[in-house]
């Protein structure tokens, strides 16, 4: 079993079934910080699946994106916790 | 041999991504879903971008995939920090058995928003002067 077989039919699925699990507390999340952490952690299951797609496919070039996609994490959980903090004080 | 280091560090990764998962939906409480998520979601991604860096072996890509390690572990204690702080000032519940809370009763709750930026910045300055002070001399 190369090694382009093994991360394509055992740790694609394993990350594919934590963003599922990771989806279901994102639509059933009690408080808004609960979907913005599951976001969060969202994202970062997103970047590993990236880089692992890198290597399936030979083509590093991806790894630009998933630098993207950290960024607008960080990014957007500031940002949440931010409006989280000042909605209280209307 | 690479082959086979790489598909131990994937399976480690994943490991810890999947339990990351597992956490934050079964764990009964948001603070203790933010630590469960943090840690293993960023070692996860730790192991799994080393991976990517050992598959290519040229410096460029390995550059590339080790700068997205370093901004990961800069920026998640970060982001933990500040939703969890944000989430105690809305008053999100604690579970029902923790057992301490260090921060009861030191923020009012009339004044959450404005009283926690003042007391941040008193309890940390004598320290940071103390050290700093050493440095420049």
């Amino acid at each position: 079993m190369s090694v382009h077989d093994y991360l394509y039919y055992i740790i694609l699925p394993i990350l594919a079934l934590s963003a599922l699990l990771i989806f279901i507390r994102f639509i059933m999340g009690p408080s808004l910080s609960d979907r913005v952490v599951a976001l969060d952690l969202l994202i970062t299951t997103g970047i590993g699946v990236i880089a692992i797609y890198s290597i399936v496919t030979d083509q590093p070039t991806f790894l630009d994106i998933a630098m993207i996609l950290a960024l607008i994490a960080f990014l957007g959980t500031v940002a949440f916790a931010y409006y989280i903090e000042k909605r209280k004080r209307k | 041999m690479t082959d086979y280091i790489i598909m131990f560090m994937a399976t480690l990764g994943a490991a810890f991504v999947l339990l990351a998962a597992i956490g934050i939906l079964r764990m009964p409480d948001l603070y203790l879903r933010i630590s469960v998520t943090t840690k293993g979601a960023t070692l996860g991604m730790g192991l799994i971008l080393l991976c990517v860096a050992i598959y290519f072996g040229e410096a460029s890509i390995a550059t590339r995939s080790l700068a997205i390690v370093f901004f990961l572990l800069l920026t998640a204690p970060v982001s933990a920090h500040l939703i969890g702080r944000a989430s105690y000032f809305v008053n999100t519940p604690l579970w029902k058995n923790s057992v301490m809370d260090d921060l009861k009763g030191k923020y009012s709750k009339s004044t959450e928003g404005s009283s926690s930026e003042e007391s941040d910045v008193t309890d940390h300055e004598p320290q940071g002067d103390d050290v700093g002070q050493p440095k420049k001399e």
